[in-house]
């Protein structure tokens, strides 16, 4: 059985793309840091809470075939690098979507989808996944 | 104190199928079966959606129009659903965290076959009337099963709507509610099996038909109207057939469902029906038009509305979503072998 | 510092090694190294043993005490220590032992690299080797290791620093040397046409582009500098071991056509050595995927950004091309990847290249060698230069 509490504490971050921001030197941090790399002490008590933009466009891209066994039953599916409207990169799946369409560029924004299931009675993991947007 | 609607959200999963798809499987004349329930494809949820996502993308889609509204200000989350995805574990409670109501509010799943939906939004309007909550939302949401090579398979499907019911800047006012309800056991899925079961054609005249019109005709005597007096009218939809059927026997005309009625398009989407096509009326309804709105729920009861839209869907931010038009469009069609793996249906190694 | 020596280098097979177990391997890589140096044994006081997941793959932790006592070293009750970097597993504990022996802590020490693969089922293998990247952010979304290096390739193809075909090619310059190396996993040249046909891994990669899972283990003997020849005279110099780190995740890199680790990796590393890019004439790189291979050409500065593909695809990394022989040995590719070992075999093809024993694939006249080894998506990386003595 996987850990229900280390699923349970990513649950900000997974669902609603909660990330931090250094107010010393404005880096947005996803996922979230406590702990700003660039101003190492400076920057100790001056991180806050920030909303990571839900849209974005496609920043690289592959088909993914050889597939974990969470994505078994989507494969051949799409795995995205996005750059957010806010300028931040996040990592992720990209669904609901013309595999022959995928592109360098492509708008998209995130949505919720089940990401695995620990088995049949397990605990079902929710988090952002892509699709295709306007 | 008006109480009503303050906004909504539907959602529909992009993937169909077609019913000669499924009759070729079972060998079926699935275009007749189709043509006689009067549903040409449904949606099917991809293997990651479940009523759970389907749910929060409804919600979020409602909050989008709102966006004065604060999260916190929820008090109450239910959502109706025969297919919750955990048989103990609320969903409710997901789709609150996920829309960022948590955590002082109340919430609960419902089931009510396909009117936990509407049960949900009168829960809502109860709170908010009694001034226990600001705002209290309701989801009816479905992933429906139909087991293999059953009618119900040509039409359960996947969808969903959110209402934000509250008192204030309400775009679509509720004038009354009220239900009727009985012991009928028409339709039902005991605990622990995948597939329910149904009573064939007793699901029709005393089911169906006898719940909808007896709410109906109370409403109608409780408002002193006629369905003239309507401009749109939404009735549950586990076919095309059985609401193009009953709107005629109350007095409506084909055009009045125009709106309400998604079922030939997407299916059976249970819970989430008629919220949804309450959801595409009010996609296209105007300041000052009168809804009809009368759900049924097996086992068996229905929850009828009246609904007048106010002035202020002028200042609605309805564009801040996309209409169920727009999330309808652009299908993605597969063939009953992706089907049966995305509704779980092959039985696979451990 | 004292100047340091690799006085003995051993490796196994690798490959599918079904009748051999980890610790079999372990042994024999050891008694290779220790048999090469001309030692008994009991000269050795430090033991590092580069492994990345004996704990997984075999359920078995703790291998650092599992190889020093099969290889006859508990019974001196010398120290044993196992290092843990991802990919880079191999290169980090040569790193520590070369720090080791500099330091005058240690004088005779033994390095290993061991990794026992084929123990576990290939999807939960693949499991692992995605928790070398982020396991929460990056496997834990669905984003797949190879998924990853294939979001690299096609950046790289997209920004124009290296086309579909120029990537392809290094698999094939990989196995044009696997052929040659009779220890190699796959001992068969293959053409550009079987690596673009191939079944696709991740778009635009597939199987060909892609080191496979392999069984085996190397091993080293390092000794001070000065000391070396009372042992053999058949010994090569440490010139650098330089070793740099990035973020755990890709996506957090400002440009991911390039791994920054190795290039910092890489200047730290000739600055030690005293030496520029172009004084190297062989040099390991590791092409886990065939696309981190031509970034590792790029960022050690062997071509310049954009030019390291046109390279490959002509033929220019041969043994015997007259420029920089790239990975003699067949690379990940061809030779194998048992992970934790790879770091420590590279550095055993560069010892049989500057001592002149590489037989078929000998490197004429090579003075200066190179091995880069990686972990994870570039997040640590060892460069080690060694010179012909």
């Amino acid at each position: 059985m996987s850990s229900v509490a280390r699923e349970w504490r990513e649950v900000p971050g997974r669902y609603n793309l909660k990330g931090t921001k250094c107010a010393n030197c404005g880096t947005i941090y996803f996922p979230r840091r406590d702990f700003c790399p660039k101003c190492r002490r400076a920057g100790i008590g001056k991180i806050e809470e920030y909303d990571i933009c839900r849209t974005g466009e496609v920043y690289t891209y592959s088909i993914v075939y050889d597939a974990p066994a969470m994505c078994d039953m989507i494969k051949p599916y799409a795995v995205v690098m996005v750059r957010t409207d806010d300028g931040v990169m996040i990592a992720g799946q990209l669904v609901d979507v013309d595999l022959e369409k995928v592109a360098i560029g492509m708008r998209v924004r995130a949505v919720m989808r089940k990401l695995s299931t620990d088995g049949e009675s397990g605990i079902i993991r929710y988090g952002y996944k892509f699709v295709p947007a306007e | 104190m008006d109480v009503g609607i303050v906004s909504y959200g539907g959602y529909v999963p992009r993937y169909r199928i077609k019913p000669e798809e499924i009759g070729r499987i079972w060998g079926v004349d699935g275009k007749s079966m189709g043509k006689g329930l009067m549903i040409y494809q449904k949606s099917v949820p991809s293997p990651d959606e479940d009523v759970v996502t389907i749910a929060t993308e409804a919600a979020r889609y409602m909050m989008d129009r709102v966006p004065d509204v604060d999260p916190k200000d929820i008090g109450a989350i239910y959502v109706g659903s025969e297919s919750h995805p955990y048989a103990v574990k609320p969903t409710a409670t997901i789709v609150a965290e996920a829309i960022e109501a948590t955590p002082a509010m109340t919430a609960a799943d419902m089931e009510f076959a396909c009117k936990a939906g509407t049960a949900g939004i009168q829960a809502c309007m109860g709170l908010v009337g009694a001034g226990m909550v600001k705002y209290g939302v309701a989801i009816g949401a479905d992933t429906s099963q139909g087991a293999p090579g059953d009618a119900l398979e040509y039409s359960a499907s996947a969808g969903g709507a959110a209402y934000l019911i509250g008192s204030e800047k309400v775009i679509a006012k509720i004038n009354k509610t009220l239900s009727f309800t009985t012991d009928t056991p028409d339709f039902w899925r005991r605990e622990g099996q995948p597939y329910p079961k149904h009573g064939g054609r007793f699901t029709g005249e005393p089911a169906y038909f006898k719940h909808i019109t007896s709410a109906a005709k109370m409403m109608f005597e409780a408002m002193g109207t006629t369905a003239a007096d309507y401009k749109y009218a939404v009735f549950h939809q586990p076919n095309g057939k059985f609401p193009t059927r009953v709107a005629k026997q109350l007095g409506f005309s084909d055009e009045q469902i125009q709106y309400g009625l998604l079922t030939p398009n997407i299916g059976n989407t249970y819970s989430g029906a008629v919220p949804l096509g309450l959801a595409n009326v009010l996609d296209h309804a105007e300041p000052g038009d009168r809804i009809f709105v009368t759900s049924y729920g097996s086992g068996a009861g229905s929850d009828a509305f009246d609904i007048t839209v106010t002035d202020e869907m002028a200042n609605y931010r309805r564009d801040n979503a996309p209409t169920l038009e727009k999330v309808m469009a652009d299908p993605i069609y597969v063939d009953y072998g992706i089907y049966a793996k995305f509704k779980g249906k092959i039985l696979m190694p451990e | 510092m004292r100047d340091v020596a690799i006085i003995g280098a051993g490796v196994t097979k690798f490959g599918e090694l079904w009748d051999k177990s980890f610790r079999a391997l372990g042994i024999e890589a050891g008694i290779k190294a220790m048999s090469d140096a001309n030692l008994s044994g009991n000269e050795i006081d430090g033991i590092f043993i580069g492994n990345m997941s004996a704990g997984q793959f075999i359920k078995q932790k703790h291998i650092d005490a599992l190889i020093a006592d099969y290889t006859g070293m508990a019974t001196n009750h010398i120290p044993a220590t196992r290092v843990e970097a991802g990919g880079a597993s191999g290169g980090v504990a040569f790193r520590q032992a070369v720090m080791a022996v500099a330091s005058g802590m240690h004088d005779v020490v033994m390095v290993g690299g061991a990794e026992k693969m084929t123990d576990m089922d290939d999807v939960s293998i693949n499991s692992v080797l995605d928790a070398t990247a982020d396991a929460e952010w990056e496997a834990g979304m669905g984003v797949t290791f190879a998924g990853l290096h294939a979001m690299i390739a096609n950046r790289m193809i997209h920004d124009g620093i290296a086309t579909r075909e120029e990537i392809a090619s290094f698999s094939v310059n990989s196995h044009f040397h696997g052929a040659l190396n009779p220890n190699a996993q796959f001992r068969k040249a293959i053409t550009l046409d079987t690596v673009l046909k191939s079944g696709p891994t991740a778009t635009p990669l597939g199987m060909f582009d892609c080191a496979p899972i392999s069984d085996g283990a190397a091993g080293l003997v390092l000794c001070p500098l000065e000391d070396a020849k009372k042992y053999t005279d058949s010994y090569v110099k440490v010139s650098a071991v330089a070793q740099a780190s990035d973020t755990l995740a890709l996506f957090q890199r400002p440009d991911i056509t390039t791994y920054q680790a190795t290039v910092e990796a890489a200047k730290r590393a000739y600055e030690q050595a005293g030496i520029t890019a172009q004084d190297i004439d062989v040099a390991e790189v590791h092409d886990t995927y065939t696309v981190t291979g031509i970034m590792a050409l790029q960022d050690l500065g062997f071509y310049k950004r954009g030019e390291a593909g046109k390279a490959v695809l002509n033929e220019e990394c041969h043994f015997d091309s007259g420029k920089i022989a790239i990975n003699t040995s067949g690379g990940l590719k061809a030779r194998g990847h048992p992970i934790g070992a790879t770091g420590v075999a590279q550095i055993v093809e560069i010892v049989e290249q500057l001592r002149g024993s590489a037989d078929k694939r000998q490197v004429e006249n090579a003075k200066y060698g190179l091995a880069q080894n990686t972990g994870g998506t570039g997040s640590a990386v060892t460069v080690s230069i060694l010179e012909a003595m």
